[in-house]
């Protein structure tokens, strides 16, 4: 942790950051997202298995951008969403420095996308093991089981967007949920009005989630929204071969085409 | 004229019998996966064991998520319009913690302020509140800060408060706490020198709220604003789980031959909540939102009803993804 | 004297078909005086590039109980690539609605050419048929209004 801050202030004095963002401990000692911009502030920042949250969001909102160069206390999600904000150009090529903390507290400078692309190469699968085993659970449900487990878990949606506004990928200006000239998806929480969001959300981010969870942490009804997006960017992963955090430079799999694509299903 | 009697636990499971026989419907904490709702429940036994508190809040009573307010049919030359008639039943909400008992006046002010919502006012007329003191608190909780208390009988009809031995000391406060109890005198038993305040959880007081609103309208250009919403993501969670939140949205549903009106809830954490049809954004940055929150609750309702628009019960903290802690953001504003 | 027959199902089945192919060949099946069945509704758009994932979730939720999408086929698109632009869109939304629950028996995908009018009325009476042995789309139809106090 010593070494981690330490780091923050030497970055911080010397001008290459103006700003650190990191965790801080929070109500009850969980994790939260932190900003260093004085050597005092550092002073807050900790670093421990707790702190699993993708604080990638943060580094495309105009407030943070107006600071300055931004140095970010990043974990394998951080990273992955990092990658894929520079792919999709909403963060210039080695704007951010990412900080990668090591399980013995010796802090690597990732200044570059392809120093941060080598490190992500060497990290484990995004998708948790619970995640996976709910995954194949449903996966091996009846299509009228899913439908039920869906319906059920989604009418407890209140639309507070918390997935979206946690989701790094989620940086639109205006979402496809605000346009109401017409109102595409309907904005009471009412059932076809949460099925609609979801899935709209999830079709949004096939092919750019970098399957951190985040959405679902963020859910305060406890939807595992995250398990649609993430089978979304798997079933993008499977067909297409590419998957969304994995560099810095990737075409959007549903903004191209191969004159080869399936097409067995059609008549 | 408050009355004071206990309850065994016993007597409390006939009480629920008792409930279910004149007809009404039993809302209380239930717990799945969990996570406590507040869900139909017959007998205490289903009724969630030492809860703290329910995620959502129990304003989803009398301030639905979506509720509709007509619905219309257009035909050749005429319009068919058609009031909803909410259908409401008679409704006894148990075990609501003191705090979010309290909430509902603060709804109160907003629902019937200019003109009584018929909506609302037809669920509060149905409903019946138990409340439950709490006996512990965790580190979002700050009631004591903002008037209210772990025993505070303020909302509720019906306070309960566990006693060691297993029974409730039972508290009847109003005319329809008097009805549930007109439902089964023979339940109640006199209580002797129980001493209250000793069961409830202790909680310090974190700051005065009354300086907190006097000290407000000085701090409105102050940065702290922007300081403490930097980590704001931008969501309504602690608006849609707030016992007293009560801003809405009307939403119209329609084609071209019918349509239906339908109220939902809205938060003024959202950046379209102030957007208006020309584009331009009075508070078009996360900060001046934050802000609006907090002098909403602390500065322009406390001028206009004489107390918060917060019942301290934590909720908006438990919800919040980035953990956007009130009682700490509002200790630090009284610090400034 | 009308004799009471008994009404069986007819389902309602939207069909979002490219102006260039396939609208050109539903209307030869017309021209050709070929007979197929009348549950069909057609929407014309410009292109099947141009059909969002959310039409066809718009159609389920107003009461149809099926759906046909079609266009031109690969190296046909009057826009050079709209098809195989949408034909990857299905490909991922096809496998996301089938593990929401969704019935993808009643979602049909085609190519049919301005030359191919049979093929469109072979393919309207298949899809009817089909759909009207599922029964009416009830799962998706409980939604509407569900949720509303």
């Amino acid at each position: 942790m010593e070494v981690l801050r330490n780091k923050a202030q030497d970055l911080l004095a010397q001008g290459q950051a103006q700003i650190v963002i990191g965790y801080e401990a929070g109500t009850g000692g969980i994790r939260r997202p932190s900003f260093a911009r004085t050597a005092a502030d550092t002073a807050r920042l900790v670093w421990d298995a707790d702190c699993i949250s993708n604080l990638a969001g943060y580094l495309t909102r105009p407030e943070i951008k107006r600071m300055g160069k931004t140095a970010i206390v990043a974990n394998a999600s951080t990273l992955r969403a990092l990658l894929q904000l520079t792919a999709e150009r909403q963060l210039a090529e080695d704007a951010v420095l990412a900080l990668a903390v090591a399980e013995d507290g010796t802090v690597t400078e990732l200044a570059t996308a392809q120093a941060v692309t080598d490190h992500v190469a060497a990290l484990p699968d995004a998708l948790s093991a619970a995640d996976r085993e709910q995954m194949n659970l449903l996966a091996s449900m009846s299509r009228e089981e899913r439908w039920v487990y869906w319906e059920k878990e989604l009418q407890r949606c209140i639309k507070c967007y918390a997935c979206r506004s946690s989701c790094p990928m989620c940086y639109c200006g205006t979402c496809t949920m605000d346009c109401n000239k017409p109102q595409w998806v309907p904005v009471p929480s009412h059932a076809l009005g949460n099925l609609e969001y979801h899935t709209v959300r999830a079709m949004h981010l096939a092919g750019r989630c970098v399957e951190c969870g985040e959405c679902g942490r963020a859910c305060p009804v406890g939807i595992p929204i995250h398990l649609l997006t993430c089978f979304a960017e798997e079933s993008v992963h499977q067909q297409f071969g590419q998957k969304a955090g994995a560099s810095a430079k990737l075409d959007y799999a549903l903004g191209t085409f191969r004159p080869d694509d399936k097409e067995s299903f059609i008549r | 004229m408050t009355t004071i009697l206990k309850i065994s636990a016993e007597s409390l499971e006939a009480l629920f019998a008792a409930l279910g026989d004149s007809g009404r419907r039993i809302l209380g904490p239930t717990e799945t996966d969990g996570r406590v709702d507040l869900g139909e429940v017959q007998t205490p036994a289903q009724v969630a064991d030492a809860h703290l508190q329910l995620t959502l809040s129990a304003k989803e009573a009398v301030f639905p998520r979506v509720e509709r307010l007509l619905s219309y049919k257009t035909m050749p030359g005429k319009v068919e319009l058609n009031d909803a008639e909410p259908d409401i039943q008679p409704t006894v909400l148990f075990g609501l913690r003191p705090c979010e008992a309290s909430g509902f006046g603060s709804l109160d002010s907003v629902f019937n302020w200019d003109s009584r919502d018929k909506f609302f006012n037809a669920r509060v007329e149905q409903m019946t509140v138990v409340g439950l003191s709490c006996t512990q608190a965790d580190d979002a909780c700050f009631c004591t800060s903002v008037g209210g208390g772990p025993g505070s009988t303020k909302g509720s009809d019906l306070l309960l408060t566990p006693l060691a031995d297993g029974h409730y000391l039972v508290e009847i406060l109003t005319a329809k706490g008097e009805e549930i109890q007109a439902l089964a005198p023979h339940l109640f038993q006199p209580a002797v020198n129980e001493d209250k305040e000793a069961l409830l959880a202790k909680l310090e007081p974190h700051f005065d709220r009354e300086a907190l609103t006097a000290k407000l309208p000085g701090l409105f250009t102050s940065e702290l604003w922007a300081e403490q919403s930097l980590r704001c993501v931008g969501c309504g969670a602690c608006a849609f789980v707030c016992p007293t939140c009560a801003c809405f949205d009307i939403q119209e549903e329609a084609d071209t031959k019918e349509g239906q009106r339908l109220r939902c809830w809205d938060s003024c954490g959202l950046r379209q909540f102030t957007l208006h049809a020309s584009g331009h954004n009075p508070r078009s940055a996360q900060a001046e939102r934050w802000r609006q929150r907090i002098y909403h609750k602390f500065s322009y309702f406390p001028q206009r009803f004489g107390e918060a628009m917060c019942v301290g019960c934590g909720k908006c903290t438990r919800a919040c993804p980035v953990d956007m802690n009130l009682k700490e953001h509002l200790t630090q504003a009284c610090g400034t | 004297m009308a004799t009471k027959v008994a009404t069986q199902f007819e389902p309602k089945i939207t069909a979002f078909v490219c102006n260039w192919c396939t609208y050109a060949g539903a209307d030869l099946t017309g021209t050709s005086r070929t007979k197929y069945q009348s549950n069909v509704r057609v929407i014309r758009l410009p292109c099947t590039g141009r059909v969002d994932f959310m039409l066809i979730q718009k159609a389920f939720a107003r009461g149809s109980d099926g759906i046909i999408v079609s266009g031109c086929h690969p190296n046909d698109c009057h826009y050079t690539s709209g098809n195989y632009h949408a034909r990857r869109r299905w490909m991922v939304f096809t496998e996301l609605m089938n593990f929401i629950g969704a019935d993808m028996r009643r979602i049909t995908f085609s190519w049919v050419s301005a030359a191919e009018g049979a093929k469109w009325a072979a393919l309207v009476d298949e899809v009817t048929n089909t759909v009207r042995e599922l029964g009416p789309y009830t799962e998706y139809q409980r939604l509407i209004d569900a949720g509303v106090a």
